[in-house]
């Protein structure tokens, strides 16, 4: 393989990569504040996309991701307000068939809703054919506009978690609910905060990665077990670990391409989620002890 | 006690064939057709509902081992031999009746694996990636191990569905029918369509017993420890780790002999057999009959499959599975016909009950 | 050899040593006493014991036989069983069958022997029962044999988890706190059900915060520290020994 090939997969897998890593990030959040592997969290990016290309039919681009954003935050509201809330001490078992569910419904509304077809945005800047080069390596300027949104996501997420006082409460929240509700948290209220944050950054992913990859009702599934898989490799809850895991896992998986067939590139994928759930579930970066929850 | 488990039995066969004689006298003879696939998929569940009853573990990965059951009988049944016949070892197969003759495509014949054997072989396949996935997947709790049983599914579904061997998105047809006994055979036409009906039922119905008193004994009880307080159950000398593999191998052996036999009825199979929707449809089914209430299950596979299979959700069959998922797990998380069907055979069964003997 | 020997056990979590450096033996037909302030590392104690911890340092001898680092279902066959501080019942299953799950150590029969319902497999049932409700009578919760075992009273949960344990005809009893929760009049029946635990040829290993329970019941007690042991001698002794009363009362 030549350096010049080498680096086009690599710029591939940083692509995906990166959205992997928003998902995990947006299971982190929401398991951080409940406990709760949202298994419908890859329902939230295909809504983004979704929700983007409808309304940009009739709104500028901007406009169209901004409203698309919004809109899915709503739905990640009502997710919480009609299937989280109001249970009182569910077990584990039930609320991971509750997302399952909720996620299937979802996945069925969005096909209900937009059909079968395949769909996305215009290219945000140029169109399919524009390449920036370096050295050699061809890159689409989307693939800036990915990498660059997810890092602007992260950014601005390490700073609200770090220095705002609701970002605080949040993680006071995830580290002892009890402890803070005591202290006046509203808990309750930031468990929404949670679904609506998870679902805006899964939304802003799934528009910004929709011309390269297009979207359509049933890209949901796929993405929440990749994303999973990343949250898992990074160590569950922990940030920094999903978007590391999220690059890693990204590569891997774009530089399967060049041994085995494209067919089972998911395989790849799976293969190591379930290789890290056997040998060390708390992941590369530490964590909880996985086996003991 | 074992006599009202007997009696349950005997009033699900009546049902059975109740149910039978309806179809007929109704002129609805073709319901039969989806009522045996419904009982096949009724194992399944009943597996999964061992599980998740009794041990406690959710699993996504049913339809995976319902998936290496059809598939692995389908390919072993429609590989052609042909070519290799009168070399000494085959010949030696074909005499132990390992191999058998098949009609090929073009009025001739050639040489596949015999179906009774391919299905042998396909339950031992099952068992064993269950043996192997079962030691590590139930060292993990909750989420872990819904994921990776969902790993395991989906993997089982990517490969089947990008493999050319295995018909990729076709699936295999022509799969023959799996002879028991002379005149006794899954699968074949509208003809044969009463015998596999009660072959099925049977079937589940032998299933039914089987687990009944797998429940009632000592190591359905062990079980249940299991589900109730695990660090207890370890304490009283349950070998949990070694009960959960074995529920999860008792669950992946069912749904791996309904792959097969349900292949050999429809005489192939497709990718969509294998998909994490199906797993999800087995989960649903098995929490609308309430986990570890073997008729509750019963009753809701029998009835939401068949409604299924004869399309009365239509479009929205998916939506309406995973509406009943969320609808069942929010307001009523112990399932809703927890209900025995035995609750009416006890008070018949209790005049014959000993002094003493638990109800 | 007596019954229960604890060498040198040692267990630390991160930077907290939970237990250290202790030792101590029960004899057979004894009844043995841990006490200690909270955070003494009792519960660790036990956990160890009971094989649900493995020590980092240390050895656990059960009849001579070393038992450390086994996990508990092993422990379990061996003759040890225990009650749980915070009690864990199997709430959705009768009384009558957490009882016989007790028996599982003194019974056979997995899954096969289970579906086929075997005659042996039946004619073992009904020994089972039958020991689960000698259990259950010995302790006077018969009555409750078919009653949801989620339904009861914390003191009759507490029953039916003592009669669980002993179902199991232990040669060693771990009690874990069995008095927490209990007034005087209930506590000073379970000082009396205790006595006729040994009566039975049982030895038994409380860990208690009662002093009333502990000083009447134990022929020995072990006093735990910030994990470490400062005393091991028969109630009056220790009651006076100045390190104890300055752990409980300070200086």
């Amino acid at each position: 393989m030549t350096l010049e090939l080498f680096f086009q997969y690599l710029v591939a897998g940083l692509t995906y990569g990166s959205i992997y890593a928003v998902v995990a990030i947006g299971f982190n959040i929401i398991y951080n504040a409940t406990g709760v592997i949202n298994f419908a969290q890859g329902e939230f990016v295909m809504l983004g996309g979704m929700i983007a290309v409808s309304l940009h039919r009739f709104a500028p681009l901007p406009v169209a991701i901004a409203g698309a954003v919004a809109a899915t935050a709503a739905v990640g509201a009502l997710v919480e307000l009609t299937c989280v809330r109001w249970l009182t001490r569910p077990s584990v078992l039930r609320l991971i068939v509750i997302t399952i569910g909720v996620a299937i419904l979802l996945r069925e509304a969005a096909l209900f809703a937009w059909g079968e077809g395949v769909r996305s945005l215009p290219y945000f800047t140029g169109d399919e054919v524009t390449a920036l080069s370096f050295h050699g390596v061809s890159v689409s300027p989307q693939a800036l506009w990915v990498l660059g949104t997810t890092a602007l996501t992260v950014a601005l997420l390490a700073f609200f978690f770090g220095h705002t006082m609701l970002g605080r409460e949040m993680r006071a929240c995830a580290a002892n609910r009890d402890a803070a509700a005591l202290c006046g948290i509203p808990t309750r209220n930031l468990v929404t905060l949670a679904f609506v944050l998870s679902a805006a950054i899964g939304a802003l992913a799934g528009c910004v990665v929709s011309p390269i990859t297009y979207t359509s009702y049933a890209i949901g599934g796929a993405l929440a077990i990749k994303g999973f898989t990343v949250a898992i490799l990074g160590g569950l809850g922990n940030g920094a670990g999903a978007v590391a895991a999220g690059l890693l896992l990204g590569m891997l998986e774009s530089l399967s391409v060049s041994v085995l067939p494209t067919a089972y590139k998911d395989v790849v994928t799976l293969t190591i989620l379930l290789a890290i759930l056997f040998v060390r579930p708390s992941g590369l970066f530490g964590g909880r002890e996985a086996s003991r929850i | 006690m074992r006599g009202r488990r007997h009696l349950q039995v005997v009033v699900l066969a009546a049902a059975v064939a109740g149910v039978q004689l309806a179809t007929l006298a109704a002129g609805k003879g073709f319901f039969l057709t989806q009522l045996t696939m419904s009982a096949y998929a009724t194992l399944v569940a009943l597996g999964l509902s061992l599980l998740m009853g009794y041990a406690g573990q959710v699993s996504l990965g049913q339809a995976g081992f319902f998936a290496i059951g059809g598939y692995t009988s389908a390919v072993l049944t429609t590989l052609d031999l042909g070519g290799h016949r009168g070399r000494p070892l085959w010949a030696a197969a074909e005499r132990l009746g390992l191999l058998a003759e098949r009609p090929d495509l073009f009025g001739g014949a050639t040489l596949s694996v015999a179906p009774w054997a391919a299905g042998v072989a396909a339950v031992l396949l099952g068992a064993a990636v269950a043996f192997s996935l079962g030691v590590p997947v139930l060292r993990l709790r909750g989420h872990y191990l819904a994921m990776a049983t969902l790993a395991f599914g989906t993997i089982v579904s990517s490969i089947v569905v990008g493999t050319q061997a295995f018909g990729a998105a076709d699936g295999i047809s022509g799969v023959p029918p799996l002879v028991l006994a002379p005149g006794l055979r899954v699968g074949g036409g509208a003809a044969d369509r009463v015998e596999n009906y009660y072959l099925a039922w049977g079937l589940v119905a032998l299933a039914m017993l089987l687990l009944s008193n797998l429940i009632h004994s000592r190591a359905g009880r062990a079980l249940g420890a299991i589900h109730g307080a695990e660090d207890a159950a370890a304490a009283m000398g349950v070998d949990t780790g070694r009960m959960k593999q074995k529920t999860f191998v008792l669950a992946g052996v069912m749904a791996t002999v309904a792959g097969v036999l349900l292949t050999h009825y429809n005489g192939g199979i497709g990718p969509s057999e294998a998909s994490v929707m199906k797993s999800v449809r087995t989960v649903a089914v098995v929490a609308v009959g309430g986990m570890g209430s073997l008729w509750g299950t019963l009753a809701a596979s029998a009835v939401l499959n068949f409604l299924s299979l004869r399309g009365y959700f239509g479009a929205y069959d998916d939506a309406v599975f995973g509406g009943i998922l969320v609808a069942v797990m929010l307001f009523s998380p112990d399932g809703i016909l927890r209900g025995d069907l035995g609750a009416l055979a006890s008070r018949l069964a209790a005049r014959r009950k000993s002094p003493g003997e638990e109800a | 050899m007596a019954l229960l020997e604890v060498d040198g056990l040692s267990k630390r979590f991160g930077g907290v040593r939970a237990v250290h450096g202790v030792s101590f033996r029960v004899e057979k037909g004894a009844v043995k006493g841990v006490i200690g302030p909270n955070g003494a590392g009792k519960t660790t104690l036990f956990d160890l014991l009971s094989g649900f911890r493995a020590p980092d340092e240390g050895a656990v001898r059960l009849r001579g036989r070393r038992i450390d680092g086994r996990a508990p279902h092993e422990i379990a066959a061996l003759g040890l069983s225990r009650t749980f501080q915070n009690l864990k019942l199997f709430s959705h299953m009768t009384v009558l069958e957490n009882v016989m799950v007790g028996r599982h150590t003194r019974s056979r029969g997995g899954f096969l022997s289970g579906m086929l319902s075997l005659p042996g497999a039946r004619r073992q049932e009904r020994r089972i029962e039958a020991a689960a409700l000698e259990a259950m009578d010995f302790l006077g919760i018969s009555a409750l044999a078919g009653s949801a075992a989620g339904s009861l009273s914390y003191g009759q949960q507490r029953g039916v988890e003592l009669a669980r344990a002993l179902a199991a005809e232990p040669e060693l009893l771990l009690l874990d706190e069995p008095a927490a929760g209990l007034n005087m009049r209930e506590t000073a029946d379970l000082a009396r059900l205790i006595g006729r635990i040994r009566g039975r040829g049982t030895t038994v290993l409380i860990v208690e915060h009662d002093m009333s329970l502990v000083m009447g019941t134990c022929d020995e007690v072990v006093v735990l520290c910030f994990g470490e042991k400062i005393a091991d001698a028969a109630p009056q002794v220790v009651q006076r020994d100045p390190d104890v009363v300055r752990v409980y009362l300070g200086e």
